[in-house]
């Protein structure tokens, strides 16, 4: 291996909260590079359109990803966009692999901005082609302009349901309903820490406005019961739910569809911070596990800051904020004085945006009602196609912890590394055990981050030169 | 399994609950001995449960080869309920000076009773066309296979039930008391009682053994070990390297197993070990050169494992010098294959029974001191 390159903050993730760090750090004087997997800056929210699929300025986001790109082209930073990122060793060597290949850089601190990942709750008939997530559901519609179907069913929870179903609208395509397991009363619990950014607030109006203005059904306190189908998505059957959200209480009816976007809110991405040892807390209003950060970024080991949805589900808005102080904060870590008082003038900005985002992220919140949609044969562990009943009777059997969980019936183990289905597996070990979230514990974050080709690992190299170590005695 | 307070005064109570504390307080227990486990994490969370899981003759030491096949006929024996697979082994030499290793040392494990034959290339080629044609020479035993070893804690926490033992999860041991003759084992959930006791914590045991004042040059390796998502058949046999530096099984589900001792870094105190980049890549590298085609097949998973070994690297099995009534069993190399039977024979010898095979005293190391009241 050539010797990394090495510099004084290597940032992963170019989401708003990572790009506005890495612009931060550099403006402060940091040597600052800067890894992500996508083609450009902007992160989930601000994705840029693939090219040949129109401009993104015109959209109130697509302008701010758009700065976010000409600020980042104009700072210091050095951009290593298509790199993804497989492994970090502490210390801090970030092991990447980009369109060259493997990619190794080094520096002393490091800010994992990685944002957040999807949470599901399976329903019968929810891996039948057509259902998406509401995350990818907005990935699909913003950077593909792909509409999910021709008629829709939009179900779950959270602010992404609303932003999804206004998005088809806009689009052009046909809404069947959106179901949301909330009550209107439940938005209204949320109104005073939401009224911390009314522009926010004004922005989610409208696009209520726009879905009721469209004719579509909305049923407030519902959710699927099932998705129905032979070979694709052909309706769905949903009903009214009880407080705690369980969808099969009372009647049911169905609707005719051809795809479904359905989603409970967002969990940050941990499996980084984990990776490195990081201290966790659980904290549902945050969207559940999240690296235990300071108001500045900085983590239980030294030098390693987390920054944006990946520390807790809060928004762009807070993640681009959250993002410039963990910037300076690094900075004023690595000597630069004059870096300290801009965090303190920018804590205050960032709070308030953390307040709204924690209202969104509480709405989107699961409840255990929605385990009893789950029928004996659903599906829980898509990659290793593990049914409730397979999960059921290896927590009867013994299995709980999410670690024991996996060792007994390889759930989690598949290509997706337990983002689809661990959230759920913990929901249901706690439901039977009556165990903490805690007590149930994370499953240990293993390398690599991304499955990665072995071939490209390996590159090139002469059986010869291998560094063989003296074998051991027979 | 709520609720850990425990006031039974135990026969024996056995620390760690990997291969070697469960299959020994089985054995314990069905002698008679009320007997009661404690593991700080899981059953099998530690190396136990995530070891390669091979089950090779070929790579067990001389002295160690009659525990090897004693413990490889109790792996059959569990059979599907730890996805036991019988495929025969290969062990590969691409080099000259390999070749020579290769002989030598595959001479003197068949003198120990293992199966091995030796095959040319072109006998390689045609029992496994899937490996890279510069096989210069290659060993065979057709013993050899693997298990699934992330299947032991459920596997053993159904035997310690069967056998009666009280097993305790998510409980550590935190120090050792001596009163009255018994031991008490201080616990976040109170004491426990024993009269006897079993250190088998694994990489941990160093600082257990240390609790009693004893100690024991233990150095613990950090084991890499990485698996590849489901692919198409590739390989049959579990296929190693004449240099011991790999070990490559493709599981009935597709994926493919990577191990060979290959370094990580950290301590058992500070929980998992970490995965090193230049070690895990060279590994990666010696697989994709034996099985060409794994260089299209994607890396799934790439953990570590603490193993424990002394000087000699021979196991330490017998009682802990200078303790009465204490033992120690670990250290065991190539122990997923040898823990179902040596585990046995400490049983045995806490029973106070003469084990069918020698055991490996660990006063070898103690200082004289100890080594003294010992005999004593
Ligand atoms: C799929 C999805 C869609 C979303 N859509 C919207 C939306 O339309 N509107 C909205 O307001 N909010 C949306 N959100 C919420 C959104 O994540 C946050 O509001 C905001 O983008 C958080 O910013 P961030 O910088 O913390 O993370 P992100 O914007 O998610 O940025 C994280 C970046 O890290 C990179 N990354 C992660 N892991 C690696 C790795 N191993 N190697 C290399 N790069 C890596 C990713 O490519 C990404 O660019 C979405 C979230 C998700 C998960
Ligand atoms: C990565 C790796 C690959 C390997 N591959 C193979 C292979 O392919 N074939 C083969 O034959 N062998 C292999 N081995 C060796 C084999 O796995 C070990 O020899 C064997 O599992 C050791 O078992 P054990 O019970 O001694 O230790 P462990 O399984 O580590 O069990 C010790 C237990 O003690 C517990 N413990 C520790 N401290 C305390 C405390 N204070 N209180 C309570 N509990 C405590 C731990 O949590 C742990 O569960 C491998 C080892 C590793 C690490």
């Amino acid at each position: 291996m050539s010797a990394p390159d090495a510099f004084d903050l290597a940032v992963i993730g170019g989401g708003p909260a990572g790009a506005s760090a890495a612009i931060e750090a550099g403006r402060a004087g940091l040597r600052v590079v800067l890894l992500d997997e996508g083609r450009s800056a902007g992160g989930q929210v601000y994705r840029a359109p693939v090219s040949g699929t129109g401009a993104s300025s015109g959209q109130p986001d697509g302008a701010v990803g758009d700065r976010l790109r000409a600020d980042l082209a104009a700072s210091t930073v050095d951009c290593r966009f298509d790199h993804r990122i497989w492994l970090v060793e502490r210390g801090f060597r970030v092991h990447g692999l980009g369109p060259d290949g493997p990619a190794t850089v080094e520096a002393p601190r490091l800010v994992i901005a990685v944002g957040a990942q999807e949470r599901h709750r399976p329903v019968p008939g929810w891996t039948l082609p057509g259902v998406i997530g509401l995350a990818g559901a907005t990935n699909l519609i913003k950077s593909q302009k792909i509409l999910p179907g021709r008629r829709v069913v939009v179900a779950g929870s959270g602010p992404l349901l609303l932003l999804v179903a206004a998005s088809i609208l806009k689009a052009g395509g046909e809404l069947a309903a959106v179901i949301d397991a909330n009550g209107r009363m439940d938005w209204l619990r949320h109104a005073p820490q939401l009224m911390a950014r009314p522009d926010l607030v004004g922005r989610g109006a409208k696009w209520l406005a726009a879905i009721l203005r469209a004719g579509v059904p909305l049923l407030s306190r519902h959710a699927l019961r099932r998705i129905v189908g032979d070979d694709h998505v052909e309706g769905v059957v949903a009903g009214p739910v009880t407080g705690d959200w369980d969808p099969s209480a009372s009647g049911e009816f169905q609707i005719a569809c051809d795809a479904v976007c359905f989603g409970y809110g967002l969990a940050p991405a941990t499996e980084t911070t984990r990776l490195l040892g990081v201290k966790h807390e659980y904290v549902p209003d945050m969207g559940g596990w999240r690296a235990v950060t300071l108001p500045d970024g900085s983590t239980s080991v030294a030098g390693l800051y987390v920054c944006g949805d990946g520390a807790g589900v809060l928004g762009a808005a807070a993640a681009a904020l959250q993002g410039r102080v963990t910037g300076l904060a690094a900075a004023r870590d690595s000597g630069h004085a004059n870096a300290a008082d801009a965090v303190e003038r920018l804590l205050p900005q960032a709070a308030r945006a953390g307040r709204f985002g924690m209202a969104m992220t509480g709405l989107a919140l699961p409840r255990d009602g929605l385990l009893s949609a789950m029928t004996p044969e659903t599906i829980i562990c898509r990659c290793e196609g593990l049914r409730r009943a397979d999960i059921d009777s290896a927590i009867a059997a013994g299995s709980q912890t999410l670690n024991g969980l996996k060792s007994a019936t390889r759930c989690g183990m598949g290509p997706c590394g337990g983002r689809v289905c661990e959230d759920t597996a913990a929901a249901l070990i706690a439901q039977h055990t009556g165990l903490s979230r805690e007590a149930i514990g994370q499953s240990t974050s293993r390398p690599p981050l991304r499955p990665v080709p072995l071939g490209q690992l390996a590159g090139a190299f002469n059986y010869l030169d291998l560094p063989m170590p003296e074998p051991a005695p027979q | 399994m709520s609720g850990h307070d425990d006031s039974t005064s135990y026969d024996l109570a056995v620390i760690g609950g990997g291969i070697m504390g469960s299959a020994a307080a089985i054995q314990a227990a069905e002698g008679g001995m009320q007997t009661v486990l404690i593991e700080k994490s899981e059953l099998g969370s530690g190396a136990s449960g995530v070891n390669a899981g091979t089950l090779s003759l070929q790579i067990k030491r001389v002295r160690l080869m009659p525990y090897a096949i004693r413990g490889h006929a109790l792996w059959e024996h569990a059979g599907d309920r730890v996805g036991f697979r019988r495929t025969g082994g290969l062990t590969l030499a691409f080099t000259e000076p390999e070749a020579e290793r290769l002989t030598t040392t595959m001479a003197m494990k068949k003198e120990a009773g293992a199966p091995i034959v030796m095959k040319s290339p072109a006998e390689v080629a045609a029992l496994e066309p899937g490996l890279n044609k510069q096989v210069v020479l290659a060993s065979y035993c057709a013993e050899d296979g693997y298990a699934n070893s992330s299947l032991t804690g459920v596997y053993y926490r159904g035997l310690l039930a069967g056998a009666g033992v009280r097993v305790h999860e998510r409980l550590a041991v935190d120090g050792i008391a001596r009163s009255n003759g018994a031991f008490i084992l201080i616990t976040a959930a109170g004491p426990i009682r024993a009269k006897r006791i079993l250190i088998a914590c694994g990489g941990w045991m160093k600082d257990v053994a240390a609790m009693l004042g004893v100690d024991l040059p233990i150095r613990v390796r950090i084991n890499t070990v990485a698996v590849t998502e489901r692919c198409p058949p590739v390989v049959g046999s579990v296929i190693g390297h004449a240099t011991g530096l790999l070990t490559l099984k493709q599981k009935t589900n597709g994926t493919i197993l990577i191990g060979g001792g290959w370094q990580g870094r950290g301590t058992p105190k500070d929980g998992r070990g970490e995965v090193v980049a230049e070690s895990l890549l060279t590994n990666l590298r010696l697989a994709q050169f034996a099985v060409p085609a794994l260089g299209s097949s994607r890396i799934a998973r790439v953990w570590t494992g603490f193993e424990p070994n002394v000087p000699d690297f021979y196991p330490l099995a017998g009682a802990l010098p200078g303790v009465p009534d204490a033992f120690i069993l670990g250290c065991v190399r190539g122990g997923y294959t040898i823990g179902p039977y040596i585990g046995r024979l400490m049983g045995d010898l806490i029973l106070g029974r003469e084990p069918e095979m020698p055991l490996f005293d660990p006063a070898r190391f103690a200082p004289a001191k100890a080594q003294a009241a010992a005999t004593h």
